[in-house]
């Protein structure tokens, strides 16, 4: 199991450095920052003087490596826009985006469990087509989308729900429902799949010959097992809303990252984009890795050898 | 032996299974080839089409209902925007940015991933060990982030949208056309290619490419949805189709201003969006099924 | 390959189990499958009946009607009675089976002992199982000592020890066991063992029906041996029933048949077992393949097969007695006027 675990945390952390490798690549074939930083007249000496200060006259694989060992130490630079260290306003904003993945993640298995699993106990049936066909346009609807008409019904015509900001159960139900949507498509079919599997295994059949009630089986034993791929899933998912979050943040004025990283974008501010970026897929690698850890937990036999 | 696990194939189907079929089908699924037809259409005929000019102001007339609505006229099906602008000639337009974007950015991606791909599966061990981990690398960066990041440093335009799609989803294609030549490479024909002095770029061609392209095509039909969302996507956020320009995108974000006044600015684009994404994918789950039975979904 | 001192010599009971013209059909897209078509059988206290058979012969199709477990739902007991100690199963509903007889006076033990147990729950759960839904055992000391003393029933090695473990933990012959355990855990009436050897060593398969036999001994159990294996039906049962296509084509005493087999399947079967330290040139199998049980034929569906087919085949022959409890469905085991 140890061996296991060093493995995988070692995949992790290449996984970071190379993500890193690839935002630091991608910012620095803008052009020239120093476009930004300076006003159009300014001096060639001035603009010189500043490229020796801010080392872009290195090349590029020593650029890289002092933002790496900078970054390290904790200093992504400063943000152009808010005039504060760049790291300091993303570990600022990332609780409030972690926050919104989760109860969007907990939104989308509350819906796709159920329907998942009694889809494949009454296969064939009424609600089985539902879901299938609730499945269908969930995947064709865009999560910002769903967030603009949960605003529209929810708040401009009911009036029951704030639309946007944070601060109590009633602002996150909104953005929590429009950033879970579009994944309950795919996990219910992950549940229905993965339970029907399991339903026609012998070890079920073999509890249906004992004697066993209907209902204690399909939801201790079956889904037990039908958990796995679905723990899998799940890690996918939540890595995938870690992306959907940017535009819902932006719909809900939502204070998470997401949100503070697309003004940066529009502001050109690099290091604001970076280390947000950077961040959001350590966030990734970190959920992934859990998962992966978590089939010790589920599967016994991943944990004996 | 009458297969027990087969027991499900029942004459009688429920009610609502019957319904479902003939909705939908298990055979060529025509309303969704009607519906993508007419998005093909639009995108095709453009403004040349449409009853409006889609960027004609006209700010008497803003603000007006769908047709079948009180205060509504036929004049403008789809009701107008803030600016007057014709919705339903808006629609139009921007089908032609939706589906640009799609062939052109499945095109490059499916094809640059497709190649890498092969590259990947045909020469294994280090090269192969090497691309897969980019693929790893680069997926573990959320596409949308991913997206953000490149477009910070292209300014939005069509062009750019297009790049960062491509950009985000040909590790996709990559990863699974790895697999398939993992297991095409040890078929005889390959090795009987090798030994009678055929070049590798010609092995690639002549007798890997063909095998690949069934599944390169379900994938790629798979995929039309996802990139119409996120070009969507792109656009609402500002990052990608600018006006002038029309995109549905573009439309939704514009709506988000007045949408107290105008609820079917904001609905009708977003019907637009996914009347497309669903009746590509439905026509993608076709073209899997029949190419590929195998893996046809109970 | 009979072994005749192991085997005491067969006994006259009472019925435990009585089957009769049971006909269990399966509603399929490509038509109906009659699986079993008219098949009966009789099975006594303390008595090991083999049901041999190849596949598609509808022998598991028949346990699974005893177990009232057909596939869902195109799976139909058409007709017949399947009679239990005085109880006709087939009239019961649902939620009786479940309560009263699966698991408690019925139960089963199927062939691949690796699938027959959930990877993700500890065995003590699952021998445990049966003690909770039928309120053998009540609160969790109870069902613990009920578990660790049938697992000590089936021969498993420090069962206090091994109540935690896992299935992926044991050997398939020890697995095998557990899943026995399970079954016998209530103390079933009749227990049906579907080829539970076929996934064994041949050092295993002695040691399971050695088990099954010490079982038997001490609690009086029926047991319903299926199997396509001669070798085990002959060292196991006390009777045996021959089924081929939905049906039963000769029954009896287990040494009386492999002695003087009446049918010409049964014949054919017993010819195409290699024999050791004789000499034979070639196995005979048997030329053909069986009906399909869509449409079957009219007469004797071994007919098409059979190297012994007289016009009178085309009309489905009774069974006859070929001598006390021996009985084949065939025209040539008519009894000369």
């Amino acid at each position: 199991m140890l061996s296991y675990v060093l493995r995988r945390l070692m995949h992790g952390v290449v996984s970071i450095i190379g993500a890193s490798i690839l935002i630091f690549v991608i910012s620095r074939m803008s052009g020239d920052p120093i476009v930004l930083l300076l006003p159009v007249d300014a001096p060639q000496a001035a603009i010189d003087a500043m490229r020796e200060t801010m080392g872009l006259d290195r090349p590029i694989w020593v650029q890289y490596l002092i933002f790496a060992g900078k970054a390290l130490t904790g200093d992504f630079g400063n943000s152009y826009r808010w005039q504060m260290p760049a790291l300091n306003l993303v570990l600022d904003r990332l609780p409030a985006t972690i926050e919104l993945a989760f109860a969007a993640l907990l939104f989308s298995i509350a819906l796709a469990v159920p329907l998942g699993v009694l889809s494949a106990v009454h296969r064939g049936g009424w609600i089985d087509t539902i879901g299938k066909g609730f499945a269908m346009l969930g995947q064709a609807m865009p999560g910002f989308w769903v967030g603009l008409l949960l605003i529209l019904i929810f708040s401009v015509q009911l009036n029951w729900l704030p639309a946007f900001g944070s601060g109590g159960i009633s602002h996150i139900i909104l953005p929590a429902i429009a950033l879970g949507w579009y994944p309950v498509a795919a996990q219910t079919r992950i549940i229905r799949s993965a339970m029907l599997d399991v339903l026609d295994s012998d070890y079920i059949r073999m509890g249906r010959a004992l004697g066993a009630p209907e209902r204690l089986l399909v939801w201790k034993y079956a889904f037990r097992n039908a958990a796995v791929p679905l723990v899998t899933v799940l890690g996918v998912y939540f890595a995938s809303m870690l992306g959907g979050a940017f535009v819902v943040e932006v719909i809900f004025a939502w204070p998470g990252l997401g949100r503070t990283v697309v003004e940066a974008v529009f502001a050109r501010d690099f290091p604001v984009v970076q280390a947000g970026v950077l961040f959001t897929s350590i966030l990734f690698v970190v959920s992934n890795l859990l998962v992966d850890l978590s089939y010790g937990l589920i599967d016994p036999r991943i944990r004996h050898g | 032996m009458v297969d027990i696990d087969a027991a499900y194939a029942v004459i009688s189907r429920s009610p609502s299974q019957r319904v479902m079929r003939r909705l939908f089908g298990s055979g060529i699924p025509w309303w969704s080839l009607l519906i993508f037809g007419l998005v093909v259409v639009a995108a095709i005929g453009g403004e040349s089409i449409a009853p409006h000019d889609p960027n004609g102001l006209d700010l008497g007339a803003a603000f007006k209902p769908p047709s079948w609505l009180e205060g509504g006229s036929l004049d403008y099906l789809l009701g107008t925007d803030n600016l007057g602008r014709d919705i339903f000639s808006r629609i139009i337009a921007g089908a032609r940015v939706t589906l640009t974007v799609a062939i052109y950015a499945i095109v490059i991606s499916g094809g640059i991933g497709a190649l890498i791909g092969m590259i990947a599966g045909y020469f294994g061990k280090t090269i192969d060990a090497i691309i897969m981990r980019l693929v790893d690398i680069q997926m573990s960066i959320p596409s949308l982030a991913l997206a953000l990041v490149i477009a910070t440093v292209l300014s939005p335009s069509l062009t750019t949208v297009i790049v960062v799609i491509s950009i985000t989803y040909w590790t996709w294609y990559a990863r699974i056309i790895r697999g398939e030549i993992l297991s095409l490479k040890e078929r005889d024909y390959v090795a009987l290619a090798k030994v009678a002095g055929c070049s590798t770029p010609s092995i690639f061609a002549r007798h890997l490419l063909p095998n690949i392209l069934n599944t390169l095509l379900v994938l790629a039909s798979l995929q039309v949805g996802q990139v119409i969302i996120f070009e969507a996507s792109l656009s609402f956020l500002g990052l990608g189709i600018q006006s002038p320009d029309v995109s549905w995108g573009l439309m939704l974000a514009d709506a988000r201003n007045y949408i107290t006044n105008a609820w079917w600015a904001i609905t009708l684009p977003g019907v637009a969006i996914m009347l497309t994404c669903l009746s590509a994918n439905l026509i993608g789950d076709w073209l899997r099924d029949t190419l590929d039975p195998k893996r046809r979904q109970l | 390959m009979t072994d005749a001192a192991i085997v005491p010599a067969f006994r006259p009971k009472p019925p435990l189990l009585k089957v009769e013209n049971l006909k269990t059909y399966l509603y399929l897209n490509r038509g109906v499958v009659r699986a079993v078509d008219g098949v009966d059988l009789e099975v006594a206290e303390g008595e090991t009946l083999g049901i041999v058979g190849e596949s598609g012969s509808g022998k598991t199709m028949t346990s699974l009607s005893m177990l009232r477990l057909l596939p869902k739902p195109s799976g139909r007991i058409v007709e017949g009675s399947i009679t239990l100690d005085g109880i006709d199963l087939v009239k019961l509903s649902e939620d009786e089976m479940v309560r009263d007889w699966r698991g408690r006076r019925i139960s089963m033990v199927s062939q691949d002992p690796l699938t027959s147990l959930n990877p993700v729950f500890s065995i003590g759960d699952q021998v445990g199982a049966p003690f909770r839904y039928h309120h053998l055992a009540k609160g969790r000391g109870a069902v613990r000592e009920a578990v660790e003393a049938v697992l000590a029933r089936v021969r498993i090695p420090s069962p206090a020890k091994r109540i935690d473990d896992y299935p992926h933990q044991f050997s398939g012959g020890m697995r095998q066991r557990v899943v026995t355990a399970m079954a016998i855990a209530c103390s079933p009436r009749l227990l049906i063992a579907d080829e539970p050897t076929s996934a064994l060593d041949v050092t295993i398969q002695v040691q399971m029906m050695e088990l099954f036999r010490e079982l038997q001994r001490d609690s009086g159990v029926g047991i319903i041996m299926i199997t396509h294996d001669l070798g085990v039906a002959a060292g196991i049962c006390h009777r045996v029933a021959v089924m081929y296509a939905g049906r039963v084509v000769e029954s009896g005493d287990v040494r009386e048949i492999f002695r003087n087999p009446a049918h010409p399947y049964t014949r054919g079967l017993l010819n195409s077992i290699p024999h050791l330290g004789r000499k034979r040139r070639r196995l005979e199998a048997i030329a053909g393949q069986p009906p399909s049980l869509i449409d079957p034929p009219r007469g004797c569906r071994f007919a098409a097969r059979c190297p012994q087919k007289m016009a009178r085949c085309d009309d489905y022959p009774p069974q006859f007695e070929v001598s006390t409890g021996h009985r084949a469905a065939c025209w040539l085991a008519e009894p000369r006027p």
